[in-house]
C-alpha cells in the first residue's frame, strides 16, 4: 500500500487546523508588539513590550486573574463533589431512574446565553426572583445576587451547567464498578463509608481527573454568562482574563494589548493542556 | 427495612432531580403565562396557559430570521466538519504510522486554546475580508474549533472496526470508495451520527464567536437570546417563551444521545 493516499485523506483536516493554530498566533505575536489601534489609525510603530507591560500593569489584570482561578476553582469543587454525589444517589435502582437521569443531563444543553438570563432575570433578580420569593417565604432579607455577589452568581450558572456533565461521566464510571468485590467488601464488615473511600472513590480517580481537566479547558474562557448578566462589573468584581481581553479588544479598541492579553491566556491554558495530553496520551492505544 | 431505605433513596433521588431541573422547569412556565402574571407577587402557580408571548416573540423580535441562521451556520458547519473529519480519521485508524499518535495530540491542542486568544486575528481577519456579521465568518470559525472533536470521536469509531473486514474486502477488489461506501459506513453509522449530533449541539449553543462577529444579519439563536439582557422593562414571559424555542431542539437531541456527546467530549477516555 503506498503512502500518498493516506496523507491526501489527512491533507485537509491537518492543513485547515494547522492554519487555524498558526496564523492567529503569528497575527496575535505582530500585534502585540506593535501600536495598533483601531481607532487611531496609523503607523504600526515597534513598541517592544510595552503592551505586555500595559496589561499586566492594568489594575483590572490582577483581580481578573484572581477571579479566572476562583471561578475555574469553584466550579471544578462544585461539580466534582455534587456530581459524585448525584451520581452515587442514582446509580442505584428506584422507581423512575431512566427519567432522572434524562432530566438531569437537560441543563448541560441549554445555551449559555438562555442560561445566564434565566439565571439573572427569573431566579436572582432581586424583588421578582424565585430566590427572593422564598427568601421572604422563610422571613430573611432578599439578596440583590448580581450586584451584592456577582462572582458568586456567575459561578453558580457556570456550575449549574456543568454539573450534570460531571454526573452522567461519574454514573457511566460508576456502572463499571466491580459488585462482587463491594459485595465482598461488605461481607468483611466494611461500613458504606469504608466501602465509599476505599472503593468507589478509587474507582472514579479517573474520570474526576478528566472532568477536572475537561473542564478546566471550557471554563479557562467563560465568556458569555458574563457578557450578558454583569458586564463584568460592578467595577471589575466578576471580570476574567477572557472578558478583559474582549474589553481592550472590541471595547477599546487596543489590538496590541488585547493580543498581548491573548497571548497570556494561551500561555495560561498551555499549561493546562500539557497535562491532560499527557493523560489522554497515556491511554490513546 | 430495605422497604423504608428505598423510600427514603426514591425520595431524595427526585428531590435533588427537581432542585437542580426547577429553573428549566420554571422557564417552561414561564414561557406560557402573560406578562403580568410572569411578574406577579406571590408567583402564580395555577393559570390558563397562553402562547401570547410565543406568537410576539416571532412577531417582534424576528424569532425565524435567527432560528435561520442557527440553523445554516450548525447544519452547514456540521457537513463541512464530517467532510474534511471522516477522512482524516480514516486514514489514522486504518493506515496507522509512527506518526498518527503526534497528529492526534497535535489536533486536541489546538482544542485547548482559548478562543479568546484568536479573537482579535479572526476580527481583523473577518473584517479585512468583509466578513464580519456574516454567515460564512460563523460557519468557517464553527468548523475549524470542532475539527479536533469530531477528528477524535471518528477516529476512537473507527478503530473499533476490525481491520480484517477491509482486507477481506480490498482482496475482492473493492475500490476505496465502494470500502467506504458497502463496509465502512454501515459499520460506522452510530459514530458518524454522533459526531454529527456532538458538533450541531456545539455549534446550535456557541456563544462566544456569535456574539463577537455576528449581531444582526449573521445572528444566531445565542445572541437573539443575548438580546433581552437589557434592564429596560421586565419581559419575562417572552424571554422565556424566546429561551425555550431556543433550546427545546437541542436539549431533545440531546437527551437521545447524551451518552455518546459526553464520551465524545472527554475524547474517550471514560468509557
Amino acid at each position: 500500500m503506498n503512502r500518498t493516499l493516506p496523507r491526501l485523506l489527512m491533507a485537509p483536516a491537518v492543513v485547515t487546523l494547522f492554519l487555524w493554530m498558526i496564523v492567529p498566533l503569528l497575527m496575535s505575536i505582530y500585534f502585540s508588539a506593535v501600536r495598533y489601534n483601531l481607532m487611531q489609525p496609523g503607523d504600526k510603530d515597534f513598541i517592544g513590550l510595552a503592551n505586555f507591560e500595559y496589561f499586566v500593569t492594568d489594575p483590572d489584570f490582577g483581580p481578573s486573574v484572581l477571579n479566572t482561578l476562583m471561578l475555574l476553582g469553584s466550579v471544578i469543587a462544585i461539580t466534582v463533589i455534587l456530581g459524585v454525589a448525584l451520581a452515587l444517589l442514582v446509580n442505584e435502582a428506584f422507581p423512575g431512574r431512566g427519567i432522572v437521569r434524562v432530566l438531569l443531563i437537560s441543563p448541560f444543553f441549554v445555551m449559555p446565553t438562555a442560561n445566564a438570563l434565566l439565571w439573572k432575570h427569573m431566579m436572582m433578580n432581586p424583588v421578582y426572583g424565585v430566590l427572593s420569593q422564598v427568601a421572604i417565604f422563610f422571613g430573611i432579607e432578599p439578596v440583590d445576587w448580581l450586584t451584592d455577589h456577582p462572582l458568586f452568581s456567575v459561578i453558580v450558572m457556570v456550575a449549574w451547567q456543568w454539573l450534570p456533565f460531571a454526573c452522567l461521566i461519574f454514573i457511566t464510571s460508576l456502572q463499571s464498578l466491580d459488585r462482587d468485590q463491594m459485595e465482598a467488601a461488605g461481607m468483611d464488615g466494611a461500613n458504606p463509608f469504608q466501602k465509599f473511600w476505599f472503593l468507589t472513590l478509587p474507582h472514579l480517580g479517573r474520570p474526576i481527573a478528566v472532568v477536572v481537566m475537561i473542564e478546566m479547558i471550557f471554563l479557562m474562557s467563560v465568556f458569555a454568562e458574563i457578557f450578558t448578566t454583569t458586564s463584568g462589573g460592578p467595577g471589575n468584581a466578576s471580570t476574567n482574563v477572557a472578558f478583559l481581553i474582549f474589553k481592550q479588544a472590541l471595547l477599546n479598541f487596543d489590538v496590541g494589548v488585547a493580543s498581548a492579553g491573548a497571548l497570556f491566556a494561551v500561555v495560561l491554558a498551555n499549561v493546562a493542556a500539557v497535562f491532560l495530553i499527557r493523560m489522554i496520551g497515556k491511554n490513546l492505544d | 427495612m430495605k422497604h423504608l431505605n428505598l423510600i427514603v433513596h426514591t425520595v431524595a433521588a427526585w428531590l435533588a432531580t427537581l432542585l437542580i431541573v426547577f429553573p428549566l422547569i420554571w422557564l417552561v412556565i414561564t414561557a406560557f403565562k402573560t406578562e403580568q402574571q410572569a411578574i406577579a407577587i406571590p408567583p402564580e402557580l395555577f393559570f390558563t396557559p397562553t402562547l401570547e408571548s410565543f406568537a410576539e416573540v416571532n412577531l417582534r423580535s424576528d424569532y425565524l430570521h435567527f432560528a435561520r441562521n442557527s440553523v445554516i451556520t450548525s447544519v452547514v458547519s456540521t457537513i463541512l466538519g464530517l467532510a474534511i473529519a471522516a477522512p482524516a480519521a480514516y486514514s489514522m485508524a486504518f493506515f496507522r504510522t509512527k506518526k498518527t499518535r503526534d497528529i492526534l495530540m497535535w489536533m486536541l491542542s489546538t482544542k485547548m486554546m482559548p478562543a479568546v486568544g484568536a479573537l482579535v486575528p479572526i476580527y481583523v481577519l473577518a473584517q479585512t475580508a468583509g466578513l464580519l456579521d456574516s454567515l460564512t465568518a460563523l460557519i468557517v470559525v464553527f468548523t475549524l474549533s470542532n475539527l479536533p472533536i469530531m477528528v477524535w470521536m471518528l477516529y476512537s469509531g473507527f478503530k473499533d472496526i476490525p481491520g480484517d473486514i477491509l482486507e477481506a474486502a480490498r482482496m475482492d477488489g473493492a475500490t476505496l470508495f465502494g470500502e467506504f461506501k458497502h463496509v465502512i459506513r454501515p459499520l460506522a453509522m452510530g459514530t458518524l451520527s454522533s459526531t454529527a449530533l456532538l458538533c450541531l449541539v456545539l455549534s446550535w449553543n456557541e456563544a462566544f464567536w456569535s456574539l463577537n462577529l455576528g449581531s444582526s444579519k449573521a445572528g444566531t439563536l445565542a445572541t437573539l437570546i443575548a438580546s433581552y439582557s437589557s434592564p429596560e422593562g421586565l419581559f419575562w414571559a417572552k424571554l422565556s417563551a424566546a429561551s425555550l424555542m431556543a433550546i427545546a431542539p437541542i436539549v431533545i437531541v440531546g437527551w437521545f444521545s447524551q451518552k455518546q456527546l459526553v464520551q465524545g467530549l472527554t475524547f474517550g477516555a471514560v468509557k
